[in-house]
């Protein structure tokens, strides 16, 4: 799923925008989940040996790959810390979140 | 950093759970549809009855999964996948894969009848049941998937749950499906397989997967994926395969098994427990280890 697609909220104006069926329009995208996060992971990448535990690990699908490295979409990740639990190189760090 | 080195990825990198979804920090059950949804791809259709995934997906006019979604009621997700299979198939489309997705609630207590008159047809869906060990979305009720002396709110820390947790997998063997499976979270490339296996078997496929729930067992969030492999390395959630109801096979064999007690000790819900009750579950544990053993070599 494209994350900068159909990132939107779905408003009906009246009663007759409403689908006959109750059916779903639309993805969660608009639910920017990185608000609910008290603490970040910052991944320092020169130890990072590319294994791909933290992608494969992350609940949320906030560990994205780029240009064959991890990084973190800050938008969505909830700040569970697994990524930083399971990394066995020890290169995500969990540091407070400033607001 | 020059070297041009591919990123190691063990699963197939398409994404059909979306972010922006409403599970918990550290949800194992987002983790278990996740891998399950990756083996199974864009050519199926999921039904979902009361359980945290029916909240997790979001609320109408929202989803957060690539595939079609059916939310049906508490005790039918085995029979409305088998109607939604059946459909599919009076319109001639004999390709598209059904899944019924449900907690342990809607699988051991309140949709076994479903699920077992589902197995009994051999209907062609796969079930899985993600298991979190008790009614977590309406607040942390304890169901028949609770185990010996855990705290929930309906099992209060003076009167915890003395009851073993039901053999649910034995229940399932004995309808004799072709095929089913426990799995773990934390061993995500064996889920993977086991789901790839059932997604190329015809008849009713049982998926148990353990889905450690941060929420209900007052652990911290970064500890779901640990837990889920300690459960294993403990031996009290065995990964094993079951084809025709008797033959077994164990897919993680145990060299040194852990004590049940690093297990226990990172979850709240079981801080209150004295040694002996302590002693007692790991003699539980210790018991359906030699019993698994006994099927497993009984053939
Ligand atoms: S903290 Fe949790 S949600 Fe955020 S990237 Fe790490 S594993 Fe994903
Ligand atoms: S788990 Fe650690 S070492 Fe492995 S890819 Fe992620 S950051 Fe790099």
């Amino acid at each position: 799923m494209s994350k900068k697609r159909d990132a939107k909220k779905i408003v009906y104006e009246s009663a007759r925008d409403f689908p006959q069926m109750p059916m779903s329009q639309g993805s969660m995208l608009w639910n920017k989940t990185g608000s609910w996060r008290n603490i970040r992971p910052e991944i320092h990448l020169e130890k990072c040996t590319q294994c791909g535990i933290c992608w494969k690990f992350c609940p949320d699908m906030s560990i994205v790959i780029e240009n064959e490295f991890p990084a973190v979409d800050y938008d969505y990740c909830k700040g569970c810390g697994i990524c930083a639990a399971e990394c066995p190189m020890k290169c995500i760090v969990m540091v407070e979140e400033r607001k | 950093m020059s070297k041009q080195k591919k990123m190691t990825l063990t699963l197939p990198t398409e994404e059909l759970v979306g972010s922006g979804n409403l599970a918990c920090q550290g949800c194992g059950a987002n983790l278990a549809l996740r891998y399950v949804l990756k083996a199974f791809g864009k050519r199926t259709a999921i039904c979902i009855p009361a359980c945290c995934w029916a909240v997790i997906d979001g609320p109408f006019p929202y989803s957060c999964l690539g595939i079609p979604v059916y939310h049906c009621a508490f005790e039918t997700a085995a029979s409305t996948a088998t109607g939604v299979k059946a459909g599919l198939e009076m319109i001639g489309d004999t390709e598209t894969q059904v899944i019924a997705w449900a907690g342990d609630g809607g699988t051991f207590d309140i949709g076994i009848q479903s699920l077992s008159a589902a197995a009994e047809r051999n209907d062609d869906i796969l079930y899985v049941c993600y298991d979190n060990e008790a009614y977590m979305n309406t607040g942390i009720q304890r169901s028949s998937a609770t185990p010996t002396g855990a705290w929930t709110t309906t099992t209060p820390v003076k009167f915890p749950k003395d009851q073993p947790k039901k053999d649910i997998d034995a229940i399932m063997a004995a309808h004799r499906i072709p095929y089913q499976a426990t799995a773990s979270i934390a061993y995500p490339e064996d889920l993977y397989k086991k789901a790839v296996k059932a997604k190329n078997i015809r008849g009713t496929k049982f998926i148990h997967v353990l889905a450690p729930c941060p929420t209900g067992w007052k652990s911290r969030p970064e500890d779901a994926v640990k837990l889920a492999r300690l459960a294993v390395q403990t031996s009290y959630f065995p990964l094993y395969e079951v084809e025709d109801g008797e033959k077994y096979t164990l897919n993680f064999k145990i060299q040194n098994k852990k004590s049940i007690d690093e297990y226990l000790k990172l979850q709240g819900r079981f801080r209150h427990l004295k040694p002996e009750a302590i002693a007692a579950i790991q003699a539980e544990v210790d018991r359906n280890w030699d019993r698994l053993l006994k099927k497993v070599t009984a053939r």
